[in-house]
């Protein structure tokens, strides 16, 4: 139905209403690139590509787009002043997502009374902007790439506007689809080159392993009889690459490694990170429930996220992924594809559909004040920063999903590579129809169903994709931008047809498209066959193997038994969510994929999956050389603490946290901020299960890339530790393979490392770098096993380097643990801020000499040697009595001490209430700085009714110290021996916190 | 008594419908949610029910603007059987039956008509625009009720505590004789609040810089009400941001949260009027 003939219809806010975006622009092109725009028009184009009648286009406009309150339209004649001596146009790159677009072409169905059209794309929108001051080229350039778009993904005209545009972001793609054939059958140099020019990201190893398997005898024989060439095609080859590489079969974790100890000399092999820490922990806490009769541990590792028992109706399903790369290259889009790409894991594990319950989010960028000199095509840190936070927004707030935890973490080597971790967890009954819903059961004959979003050259090869071989009508494939309404549509199509019973199981079609998706469920029947003809497409001109590498968002593969397609297709109509049936599943042991009649790939499903070679790597591990610093005597200890709270990592997160609804589904019980003024911030969130219960569960997370620097062994420790005593800080408790009540643990490991592998040019730490990785393996198994708090699922980013111009910038290895426990009774749940004057102060737990790597330090430039060591055992003792005495409701508020030790905590807890505290120092022997600031891991501060004090005591007795009092005073005093040391007014602490971080 | 039953529409980017769901059942009323396809297919009746909710959330990603696609469907929406939807809801409230409208349910009511609505004729004589601030956020106010307002939803409310979550909740008014009339009708029935309890134009406590500090409207029938914060997310005291404190100060407070007054006001007031 596309039309030659373009009908353009603008929309301006008429003159006496407040142009907020108009506004917005100005004063951050002046804030941030020192731009003095003047005035600023904003404007909407809506460029319809449809057949319509004057009338018709006049009466959409009316009718449709334009709110007659506050809008004028102008159609086909733009607005155009000469009040505005430039002005700049923004519209979309052809192939990337344009929901305006697509809404206001279902506007009009409804206006026309037509059924919507799923094939083509026929209205686009443009955004302009009108601007007073006359800008050069280079500043409009300027503004229009850093501020309100991205080259990557926006096509951009400025100047002086002559009331005309030319640029419609139509796609055509002149492109040879035949099927080829690759000659491997080559010398081991011509095979490297060949992995190169293909962009297979193969090494020789695995080249040579694909080459030999296609020279079996076996291999060619059925070939042969599948009506297939000896050489692979070019689809076989993509569809091996996708399957063989490092994001699929996280070849590095599966690595044998050779481990050097420089210190102690030791030596050792280990076969596979994973297996050897992160599965086996979780398997022996799975093995010691099972021995208690107690297996609330249902599914790990295996799918597409983790599943344990909620209770007899009902199960968990939790995932975290990283989204670091896309991120770096457009924000906006990286983020929100991530956010909406994680969602997806849960509602496509086991049979599928479950109910998204909330979102989390840990984000690690260079500092957004950051100074110095960009690489090319490096964006600024602060461009970064906007754009994620823009993305998780939108990709929370538009599904309905609550964002309720996270963390923003500020360090210059993140600003190369970002690191955006993206998580989702979901409830999902227990069974649907009587079957398991966490299992996936699949049988040949069952049919494969796509469903969602179309397929386009969306995030083929990803971001190695040449910008050579752009043109200007050429579709993007480097970058994603998600939709979330589609998604939207899909997820509550799906929470329907999987409770009637339509759907046998689901899986998402993520990163490596219906190759990964299939690829893998064809492993469960043993086969699949699949017709890749029948996809529906964005835009025509697409290679066979391109459609089945593409990872185009918003897709799900449907496993659909043959008798109840019929069903699904007309409830599918109902929502508006396209499905198209793409082939069967088969037990034939091979991945059989057809072009019409025309077999293109043919692959042994064994040698698929199995056949990739193992890698061999080398690890040294030396300890850095790190020393205790030197600080002059007579600290200005106010100064100081305001410093802290103003600085980037200890600073609130309200200007982020408030963009994020926290609250739809009216089921969060502790948010993140809290309080009388909503100022306090808090150590987990809790949300309810349902409304028919008090039954909830607690969501933290532990990060602190920090300690990385002095030993990656305590770095991995504490942030396990960390995020453990977050969620005993609100009234959680321990795993016990002795309790029968699914009191369930769930947990992800993400790890982000700069690239690990030894090279003696290009990396020539590599050996120490992947040392650092296997310590903090070390940990998690120690942590994990010690705890019974198991890992369900992760994930592993392993090349988060930043190369250009011979410049490297490597983020500092990283480990997250996200963890959610259940919560028997949200009623019993603890917030951080003080309550009630009067009540007593404690510190639980003991401080130690340890200011290595802490923010303190930091404030003069030091790293320092002490890093906070995790003494397990004392920490377990303190949990069980912090779990004891929120059981006998003897604590008022609980608070977690990390960043910035014990003074900073105090003033948060003072954040929430509009009242004071008036402390003294305990007599420990440590300095004051020790004592104020010093970093050390499992420690609290809870504050006490006074008519509890002495089962308080009894109950804690030497973990506990008295150190103060809640009063009126709205001061945080703090004292040692009677010497004063900090003396501030509750304001001025709130005011220098609250300044960190604004935009 | 009657049984009051409650329907709650769903889909296209609606997502509050669980809990407005919830806050229909725990004020004593049957609730369903019904995606609005089976309505329009009339394999569900909105006649069948007493009380019609539409729900937050962003239908069709508020593109073009707050629930603007969402409401000219249902402006111009033919049902299976031909009939106008928008006629089906004139008939509803032609038999005396209610309306609620949140957040992005409110935007469609104001956009397709039905609020304030102080002509009587349907047309849209308000917009529910971008705040302010220039940022969606999400934020807990305190609003307080007009009390010349005659709307049964808010009855014997004074001041009530609950969260804004939107980017496009700054309500302007068509012209100042629209401005006027509403005014003199009460139809203003909720506004923002400063910490005395009067309402306010001060941000953040105005979260988005509304005319007459509006957070909801009702119609002159008062059948019809929607305001921009959400009710809904308040059936629970452990919602509110300050719960720590208020449980401290009274160990024995009661569990409900104040959202749930507004949908006890109007399932006891179809019960003690039927």
């Amino acid at each position: 139905m596309q039309s030659t003939n373009i009908n353009h219809i603008q929309l301006l806010l008429k003159p006496n209403v407040v142009d907020v975006a108009g506004q917005r622009v100005c004063e951050s092109a002046q804030k941030y690139l020192q731009l003095n725009t003047g005035k600023v028009k904003s404007g909407k184009i809506f460029s319809v590509l449809y057949d319509l009648s004057s009338d018709q286009i006049s009466q959409f406009s009316n009718e449709s787009l334009r709110d007659p309150i506050i809008h004028d339209a102008y159609i086909n004649m733009l607005f155009n002043d000469s009040a505005y001596q430039s002005y700049i146009l923004i519209s979309k790159l052809p192939g990337v997502t344009d929901d305006e677009g697509v809404s206001a072409q279902k506007a009009l169905c409804d206006l026309l009374n037509i059924p919507f059209d799923f094939s083509a794309q026929w209205i686009f929108t443009q955004d302009i902007y009108y601007i007073e001051n006359k800008l050069s080229d280079k500043q409009l350039a300027q503004l229009g790439e850093e501020l309100l778009g991205n080259p990557l993904i926006n096509h951009f005209e400025y100047g002086t506007f002559d009331g005309k545009i030319k640029y419609i972001p139509t796609v055509h793609i002149e492109s040879d689809t035949t099927i080829k054939t690759i000659d491997i059958f080559v010398d081991e140099a011509r095979l490297e080159k060949l992995s190169k020019e293909l962009l297979l990201a193969l090494d020789l190893k695995e080249m040579a392993a694909i080459q030999a398997y296609f020279k079996n005898e076996s291999t060619i024989a059925g070939r042969k009889e599948a009506g297939l060439p000896e050489l692979p095609t070019d689809c076989e080859m993509e569809i091996l690459a996708q399957t063989w590489s490092e994001h699929c079969k996280h070849k590095e974790f599966n690595a044998i490694i050779s481990y050097k100890d420089m210190e102690t000399g030791e030596e050792k092999t280990i076969d596979s990170l994973f297996k050897t820490y992160i599965y086996k922990s979780t398997k022996i806490i799975q093995d010691r429930l099972k021995e208690k009769g107690n297996n609330w541990l249902l599914k790990i590792f295996s799918d597409n996220a983790g599943v344990v028992r909620i209770d007899d109706d009902r199960v968990f399903i939790w995932k975290v992924e990283t989204h670091n790369s896309p991120s770096a290259l457009d924000p906006y889009g990286g983020a929100l594809t991530g956010i909406v790409g994680v969602n997806r894991d849960p509602l496509g594990t086991g049979i599928g559909g479950g109910k998204l319950l909330f979102n989390t989010n840990v984000l690690c960028f260079g500092s957004p004040y950051y100074e110095g000199k960009l690489l090319p095509g490096q964006l600024h840190p602060r461009q970064i920063m906007t754009g994620v936070v823009k993305g998780i927004e939108d990709g929370g707030n538009k599904s309905g999903i609550p964002t309720v935890n996270g963390s923003v973490i500020f360090d210059d080597r993140f600003r190369g590579k970002p690191l955006v971790f993206c998580g989702t967890g979901a409830v999902m009954q227990n069974q649907y129809a009587g079957v398991n819903s966490w299992e996936k059961p699949i049988a040949a004959g069952d049919r494969i169903v796509m469903a969602g979003g179309r397929v386009g050259k969306d995030g083929i090869h990803g971001a190695t994709f040449s910008s050579l071989e752009i043109d200007e009508h050429s579709p993007r494939s480097a970058v994603q931008i998600g939709s979330p309404i589609t998604q939207k549509n899909m997820s509550d199509f799906m929470e329907q047809a999987v409770k009637l019973g339509l759907i046998k199981c689901s899986t998402d079609n993520g990163a490596g498209g219906l190759s990964s998706s299939i690829g893998e469920l064809a492993t469960i029947s043993g086969g699949a066959k699949i017709q890749l003809d029948k996809v529906p497409l964005k835009y025509s001109g697409l290679k066979a193997w391109e459609i089945f590498v593409s990872e185009s968002q918003e897709r799900m593969s449907f496993v659909v038994k043959p008798d109840l397609i019929k069903n699904l297709f007309k409830m599918a109509a109902d929502f508006e969510v396209e499905l198209t049936d793409i082939g069967q599943f088969t037990n034939s042991g091979f991945l059989d994929v057809r072009w019409e009649d025309k077999s293109i790939a043919y692959l042994d499903l064994e040698f698929l999956h199995d056949g990739v070679p193992k890698k061999y790597m080398e690890a040294e591990w030396k300890k850095p050389a790190v020393r205790e610093p030197k600080l002059k005597n007579n600290l200005d200890y106010n100064d100081i603490l305001l410093k802290l709270l103003g600085s980037l990592n200890i600073c609130s997160r309200e200007s982020i946290i408030r963009r994020y609804d926290h609250e739809v589904k009216g089921k969060s019980v502790i948010k993140p901020l809290m309080g009388v003024d909503g100022f306090a911030p808090q150590d987990a969130a809790i949300m309810r299960l349902g409304f028919d219960s008090y039954a909830g569960i607690a969501v933290s997370n532990g990060i602190l890339p920090k300690f990385g620097d002095i030993d990656a062994y305590q770095m991995s420790a504490g942030s396990f530790d960390e995020a453990v005593r977050s969620i005993i800080a609100v009234g959680g408790k321990l795993p016990d393979p002795d309790d029968a009540d699914n009191n369930f643990w769930s947990v992800n490991d993400n790890f982000c490392v700069p690239d690990s592998a030894y090279n003696p040019k290009s990396n020539p730490d590599g050996k120490y770098k992947l040392a650092q990785l296997v310590r903090m393996n070390e940990a998690l198994f120690d942590m994990s096993t010690f705890f019974n708090i198991p890992m369900t699922s992760g994930k592993d980013s392993m090349k988060n380097d930043f190369i250009k111009e011979g410049v490297k910038i490597s983020v500092p290895p990283t480990i997250l643990y996200s963890m959610v426990a259940k919560i028997k009774d949200i009623r019993k749940t603890l917030t951080a801020e003080f309550k009630q004057t009067g009540d007593l102060i404690y510190l639980i737990g003991k401080t130690y000499d340890e200011l290595g790597g802490s923010d303190f330090y930091k404030l003069f430039n030091e790293i320092g040697a002490n890093v906070p060591v995790v003494r397990k055992e004392d920490a377990k003792r303190i949990y069980y009595k912090m779990m004891e005495a929120n059981t006998r409701s003897l604590l008022v508020s609980a608070h977690d001490l990390s960043d910035g030790g014990l003074a900073v905590a105090l003033a948060e807890s003072a954040f929430g209430s509009e009242l004071g505290v008036s402390i003294e120092l305990p007599n420990n022997g440590l300095s004051i700085n020790a004592n104020l600031f010093s970093e050390s891991h499992s420690r609290f501060i809870v504050s006490v009714n006074p008519d509890d004090k002495d089962k308080f005591e009894q109950l804690f007795g030497n973990d506990a110290e008295l150190i103060g009092k809640v009063n009126e005073s709205y001061k945080v005093q703090i004292s040692k021996a009677g010497k004063v040391l900090i003396d501030l007014d509750n304001d001025v602490l709130l005011n220098a916190w609250r300044s960190g971080l604004v935009f | 008594m009657k049984d009051v039953k409650g329907l709650v529409v769903t889909g296209f980017g609606i997502n509050c419908e669980e809990e407005m769901a919830a806050a229909n059942r725990l004020a004593g009323a049957k609730a369903d949610i019904v995606h609005l396809s089976e309505v329009f297919n009339e394999r569900t009746s909105i006649h069948d029910y007493d009380i019609l909710n539409f729900p937050g959330g962003f239908s069709f990603g508020d593109d073009l603007g707050s629930a603007k696609v969402l409401g000219n469907k249902f402006r111009f929406k033919r049902m299976a059987s031909g009939k106008l939807f928008l006629d089906e809801l004139k008939k509803f409230l032609n038999e005396g039956k209610y309306m609620i409208g949140v957040c992005n349910g409110f935007q469609a009511l104001v956009k397709m008509g039905f609020l304030p609505n102080a002509s009587g004729n349907f047309e849209q004589e308000a917009t529910i625009t971008h705040n302010s601030s220039g940022k969606f956020e999400d934020r807990w106010v305190t609003c307080c009720v007009n009390p010349d307002s005659k709307t049964p939803f808010i009855k014997d409310i004074i001041t009530l505590d609950m969260p804004v979550r939107h980017g496009e909740g700054k309500l302007i008014f068509k012209d100042e004789a629209t401005r006027q009339i509403i005014i003199d009708k009460n139809l203003n029935c909720m506004s923002y609040a400063g910490k005395n309890g009067q309402p306010t134009t001060e941000y953040p406590q105005n979260p988005n810089g509304s005319e007459l500090n509006c957070a909801g409207l009702c119609d002159p029938s008062g059948q019809v009400f929607g305001l921009m914060p959400h009710p809904e997310a308040f059936l629970s005291v452990y919602n509110h941001p300050n719960w720590g404190k208020k449980k401290r100060q009274n160990p024995n407070m009661s569990d409900e949260g104040d959202g749930l007054k507004i949908f006890k006001n109007i399932v006891n007031h179809i019960k003690e009027n039927s």
